[in-house]
């Protein structure tokens, strides 16, 4: 195998690589057809019973993304194969990132809400894997973990909201529920604060962010593709995907504006505060999303017009910058700010990708970036609450600027700091590419923005809007105006930040540092769960065999006794007219067992008397005439007084005294059981009896089954299969002592605990 | 008819003597594969009868009902002895690598075989007491296999399951007989025409109380789980698998059917009170599993959080509800017996099941992370596995009646399930082993690699199966619950006559 680039093999290291394009390809073949306004779709029925389909459709939005993430997708993965040349688990890689990127195109075509549901998480789980690709390593694990509890739980959360749109819809198809919006309902209420739950834990909103950042512990193409380009997206696809259905309410408008231009502000200053160059891009990435979310929340022609363009922008030159900060750590060994320098002579592409991007982010022309931030300029002068607006975006776009020289600048253009960790030299070509083609296309579509705008930009807009709405113009040149003076100002005062980032550094990281991180809180959080979980089950699972009897019984006393209470089931006062002396006499031999068993402290003493309760039960038996029962009873009870009490004897003595103990609880408890069951055996024994059995017994027994003891008849012909169970339990029985006694021997005389076999 | 629905009995009954007979022999455990097999064959018999012709019963001994017993199946009971037919299959197989000789010379595979029997006849019966002898016949069964290995901590579990279990049993036994003396019968469907005519609602309504608390004994349910995290985590990995797949779902097919067919005439109380205990159950089993550091502990205690699930369903007692109780006891069984399964192979594997002591099982055997991933994310209701479609039949089920509460309860659940299966990933598969050691599956012999490998991918399979195509599960556990929520049929094909 010739290069680095062949040592993954032909499979892992190039198939992915052709899959992506040529679904890039099939994707491109569609955009005609998209921008003339048609959206080729396909079903199949899933649950039919349930109304969900597996479908896919392709309109204007789910189509900018497919493009976006086949793309990107193809590049990454090419990228890839070289950045891991020869990774001993690269066809593991290989194949999480390809699941990746086809559960992502899933969850933008799915026509139907459930299929969405199940892409989304597909992507939630590969992303898991990727994350904690370094699996040796603890902090992998935590952030792959974190990211997957809490987008995870967000998504939960989306369920539950798409569950109740189905019913308040009546459908899952997508294209059905948006015709039909969802504005007017009662639910509407529930069903956005659940949409906003998932789409914001997916799209990493203050204060659910946390996880977005840390999610970098995953190889730089992951972070570029997944954590970028496209998965966090999903969230904001998702607001865009159900706009027509949710917005225009003072709700949206408000939680998608406020949400939106505090992560987007939050994100910036954080960003200019790291000094590890793959952390600046995350949270640039976060302020990405936030201003994302906001533009969606304004609902304009002009906004959304925004948001198209600054989504396909910000895929190209993020994914790019990403790619770049990769081969500059494959190729230096570090991302530190601090240390990186004097790359331009060794890294000359690399610089120029670097460069390219950072101008399309920082919005200078003629690159695309400028184009998108005219229209966003542009789509706040028609907000609700245009300063607001234009401020949020204002102070988010200045520190994109100067992150952007931290991040194109610094690590090329200025001197090196010191020693780098590994000798530089440029990337190798397929490393390149990537980055190279991305960002140059940041520069090609400023210069041309035709394509993206009817290919791309206006039938996002108009599948939003509706078939009515007028999409912005994309263009360089939009005159003199007010965007166009907020530009000047964004790119001035970030400039000025830039030349005075160590300051903005140090100033950000005193004010920012003192917030309390929330991440921190993630840790406190999972301790907790894990503290009352161990606190929990201690209480409840506490091992102590006469603590689960007393539960057990005190849940029969308060099932029996609760619902006879509660449904007025309590017996009629008995008639005992007819209770003779003898009854008496027999009752009070039963009760003198029972109590003289329950206060004794000798086990044989308690033994015997639970044996004089059986005798007892034996001649009620009697007295009823019942003498086989009686013989049985008597038989058994004599039996088990023997046995048991054979067996007491081999026991060690635990208390040496022997003193009767009394324990209250138990016999409250023991008393209530006993209570309930009497009063239950009255109320039972009131109703009449319905001997119809007896009766067919009776009769039949002779005739028909040939023998004259009824019980016997019942035992072996009757319910002959009752019979066989138990033979069948007690040669069982018989058979587990055999393993019981074989397998252990005696405790006694040994060491504690017996033997181990 | 007597013969398709005694067959499923008689095949692990038959087996189970002839394995006894043979159990010093190395044909012993080829009985057991074969007997298993065979069971499997007369399930799907009777499923594809049921299928065909709806409910269908058989009078024992000849015997008309109420007055012999009958067995009977409906679509419930059919699919519940099919499932237990492929885990006894699967079990069976994979004991050929995890059961020690010794242990087979003790009765391991006959025991086994009654255990089988049990459970099947449990959800063949159709009369009350022959219940009982079932469960009966399961409890000696089970004990008998907890107990196979003599491990100190095994008696320790062994006891305290048995006695736990024996509350159920005596609970299970007054129960009878004061539904006896109310009714004068012990036939389920005679029952259900009887029962309503009961003059005393109320009263029955205490006694249907007594049933719950032994099924729910049974079924582990808050706060009477006890008995099952105490035990689960010691015998022999083929025996607790067999017994996380079935043991408590007997209990649920119980609950089931009682509080479908006989006891609905205060469904305003009963099932508020399954509600209730739903949700304790769904809570406190999974933050039971979040607070364990041990494969197996974890997953007893997920046992005891799904049965929540199920009991949910019956709770809400709507047709999409039981539909979703119905699918998640046939998932559940395959992922959960699957799980234990998968438990057995890490013991083998890196030497242990104490999280702290294992890992590097990713690096090593990356075929079994990939078939650990599947039930165990199927289980915390990932789609498109089995799980999320249960998942997503009781929540809907839920949403549909309003029930906010236990819906969130549920999703949180499910939330907390994931935790717990990811701590296993994330103990045992990603990092490196504490010890240092590469654990290896190639360690083991190619034979018994073979038999502990493909129940796993057998049932890995059918939970993907079940996941990708749930259109003819789900369709069929809604004609199920059609079945249990209207009777008629069931009576009538008891009682042959319209009830």
């Amino acid at each position: 195998m010739a290069g680095a680039q062949g040592r993954n093999g032909i499979v892992a290291g190039w198939l992915p690589v052709a899959i992506a394009a040529a679904l890039f390809a099939f994707f491109v073949s569609l955009a005609p057809e998209v921008a003339a306004g048609r959206a080729p779709a396909v079903s199949w029925d899933w649950l039919p019973s349930l109304g969900i389909a597996f479908g896919f459709r392709v309109d204007g939005l789910a189509l900018t993304f497919a493009l976006l993430i086949s793309g990107i997708g193809a590049l990454v993965l090419l990228y890839s194969n070289a950045y891991l040349a020869g990774h001993p688990q690269y066809a593991r890689f290989a194949l999480f990132l390809t699941s990746f990127m086809l559960a992502m195109l899933g969850l933008v075509l799915a026509a139907d809400l459930i299929a969405l549901f199940v892409f989304w998480e597909l992507t939630t789980i590969t992303s898991y894997l990727l994350i904690g690709f370094i699996h040796e390593d603890p902090k992998s694990r935590r952030n792959a973990l974190q990211a997957l509890f809490v987008t995870g739980g967000g998504a939960l959360a989306m369920l539950a909201g798409f569950i109740l749109i189905g019913m308040a819809a009546g459908t899952f198809d997508i294209a059905a529920i948006n015709a039909a919006g969802l504005q007017a309902h009662p639910w509407y209420g529930a069903i956005l604060v659940l949409m906003l739950i998932g789409a914001f834990t997916k799209s990493a909103q203050v204060p659910l962010h946390f996880w977005l950042p840390n999610a970098m512990a995953a190889p730089t193409p992951v972070s570029a593709f997944l954590h970028s380009a496209t998965m966090v997206k999903g969230g904001v696809y998702l607001l865009a995907r159900l706009h027509p259905s949710l917005s225009g309410t003072e709700a949206w408008l408000w939680s998608l504006t406020l949400f939106g231009g505090a992560t987007a502000v939050f994100a910036s200053l954080q960003a200019m505060r790291q000094t590890d160059l793959k952390q600046a891009l995350a949270y640039t990435t976060l302020m990405a999303l936030g201003t994302l979310v906001l533009l969606l929340g304004q609902s304009t022609g002009y906004a959304l017009t925004a948001f198209a363009a600054f989504l396909v922008v910000h895929s190209l030159y993020k994914a790019a910058l990403f790619l770049v900060v990769g081969c500059v750590d494959h190729e230096t060994g570090t991302r530190q700010v601090g240390v990186l320098g004097g790359l331009l002579r060794p890294m000359p592409a690399t610089a120029l990708a670097a460069a390219l991007a950072a101008l399309s982010m920082a919005g200078i022309p003629p690159l695309l970036g400028f184009i998108a931030k005219e229209i966003a300029y542009a789509s706040a002068a028609q907000s609700f609450a245009p300063l607001l607006v234009a401020a949020t975006l204002l102070a988010a776009n200045v520190l994109m600027v100067a992150v952007a020289g931290v991040v194109a600048i610094g690590p090329f253009w200025q001197r090196a700091r010191g020693p780098l960790p590994k000798a530089p030299h440029e990337a190798p070509w397929a490393m390149l590419a990537g980055p190279l083609l991305l960002a140059a296309l940041g520069l090609g579509l400023g210069l041309l923005p035709g394509p993206v705008q009817t290919y791309l930009v206006d039938p996002v807009v108009l599948g939003a809007l509706g078939p009515g709405a007028v999409p912005a113009e994309l263009k360089l040149w939009a005159g003199v105006n007010l965007a166009l003076v907020l530009s000047g100002v964004t790119l001035a005062l970030g400039i000025a930040v830039w030349l005075a980032r160590g300051a903005a550094r140090r100033a950000l990281e005193r004010a920012l540092g003192a917030l309390p991180s929330l991440d921190a809180g993630w840790d406190g959080f999972m301790d907790g769960l894990k503290a009352f979980a161990v606190w929990q089950t201690r209480i409840i699972q506490g091992g102590r065999l006469r603590v689960y009897m007393a539960t057990m019984f005190v849940v029969v006393a308060a099932a029996v006794g609760g619902s006879m209470l509660l449904r007025g089931a309590l017996p009629a006062w008995p008639d005992l007219s007819d209770v003779t002396p003898q009854n008496v006499v027999l009752l009070g031999l039963i009760g003198a067992g029972s109590v003289l068993a329950a206060f004794t402290g000798s086990r044989i003493l308690a033994m015997a008397a639970l044996g004089v309760t059986g005798i007892g039960v034996a001649m009620t038996f009697i007295v009823f005439s019942a003498p086989d029962v009686a013989i049985t009873q008597l038989l058994v009870e004599t039996l088990i007084v023997v046995l048991v009490a054979v067996a007491l004897l081999r026991l060690p003595q635990l208390d040496p005294t022997g003193r009767p103990s009394f324990r209250p609880w138990d016999a409250a408890l023991a008393a209530a059981v006993g209570i309930g069951t009497t009063l239950v055996l009255l109320a039972v024994l009131q109703q009449p009896l319905d001997l119809s059995l007896t009766a067919f017994f009776e009769a039949a027994s002779y005739p028909e089954a040939f023998g004259r003891n009824i019980v016997n008849v019942i035992l072996v012909d009757f319910r002959a299969l009752d019979t066989f169970g138990e033979i069948a339990v007690v040669v069982i029985a018989a058979l587990s002592s055999y393993a019981l006694l074989r397998t252990t021997a005696p405790v006694w005389g040994r060491g504690p605990g017996g033997t181990r076999r | 008819m007597s013969w398709l629905l005694a067959a499923p009995l008689i095949a692990p009954f038959l087996t189970a003597v002839a394995a006894f007979l043979l159990r010093f022999t190395p044909l012993g455990h080829w009985v057991s594969v074969g007997g298993m097999a065979l069971q499997l064959v007369a399930a799907g018999a009777l499923m594809a009868v049921v299928l065909d012709q709806g409910v269908v019963a058989a009078q024992m001994g000849g015997w008309p009902a109420p007055f012999g017993i009958t067995l009977v199946a409906d679509r419930l009971s059919a699919v519940m002895v099919v499932i237990t037919a492929i885990t006894g299959l699967a079990v069976a197989v994979y004991a050929l690598g995890d059961v020690t000789r010794r242990m087979e010379e003790l009765g391991y595979h006959a025991l086994f075989n009654i255990l089988i029997g049990g459970v099947t006849g449990a959800f063949l019966t159709g009369d009350l007491f022959n219940l009982y002898v079932w469960f009966e016949v399961m409890l000696i069964s089970s004990f008998g296999l907890l107990i196979l290995g003599g491990r100190p901590e095994q008696i320790d579990g062994a006891i305290k399951y048995v006695t736990l279990n024996l509350v159920s049993t005596i609970l299970f036994l007054s129960g009878i007989g004061l539904l006896y003396g109310m009714t004068g019968t012990l036939n389920m469907a005679d029952l259900a025409v009887r029962v309503p005519e009961v003059a005393d609602q109320p009263l029955v309504t205490v006694v249907a109380m007594l049933f719950m608390v032994a099924f729910g004994v049974k079924a582990a349910v808050f706060p009477l789980f006890f008995w099952l995290p105490a035990s689960y985590h010691t015998p022999a990995f083929a025996v607790s698998a067999v017994f996380a797949g079935l043991l408590t779902k007997v209990g649920v097919y119980a609950l089931i059917r009682m509080f479908t067919l006989v006891f609905t005439g205060d469904v305003a109380f009963t099932h508020t009170v399954l509600l209730w205990v739903a949700g304790l159950t769904m809570v406190t089993g999974v933050l039971g599993a979040a607070a364990q550091m041990e494969v197996r502990r974890i997953l007893s205690f997920h046992i005891v959080s799904q049965i929540g699930y199920m009991i949910l369903g019956l709770a809400l007692m709507t047709p999409l509800a039981i539909a979703g109780a119905v699918f998640y006891l046939v998932h559940h069984i395959i992922v959960k017996a699957n799980l234990f399964l998968i438990a057995g192979v890490i013991d083998q594997a890196a030497g242990s099941n104490e999280l702290k002591r294992i890992g590097g099982l990713y690096k090593a055997a990356p075929l079994l992370g990939l078939l650990f991933l599947i039930p165990a994310f199927s289980l915390a209701g990932f789609p498109p596995l089995s799980g999320f479609w249960a998942k997503y039949v009781l929540i809907a089920a839920a949403l549909e009646v309003e029930a906010w509460v236990i819906a969130g309860i549920a999703l949180v659940t499910g939330l907390l399930t994931i935790y717990s299966m990811t701590k296993i990933w994330g103990e045992a598969f990603w990092p490196a082993h504490p010890a240092g050691i590469e654990p290896s599956l190639s360690a083991i012999p190619r034979a018994r690699r073979l038999s502990l490998m493909l129940p796993i991918a057998a049932l890995a399979g059918l939970t993907l199966l079940i996941g990708f195509l749930p259109g003819p599960f789900v369709a069929f556990a809604e004609a199920s619950a059609a079945e249990l929520l209207d009777p008629s049929g069931y009576v009538a094909a008891v009682l042959g006559r319209a009830p």
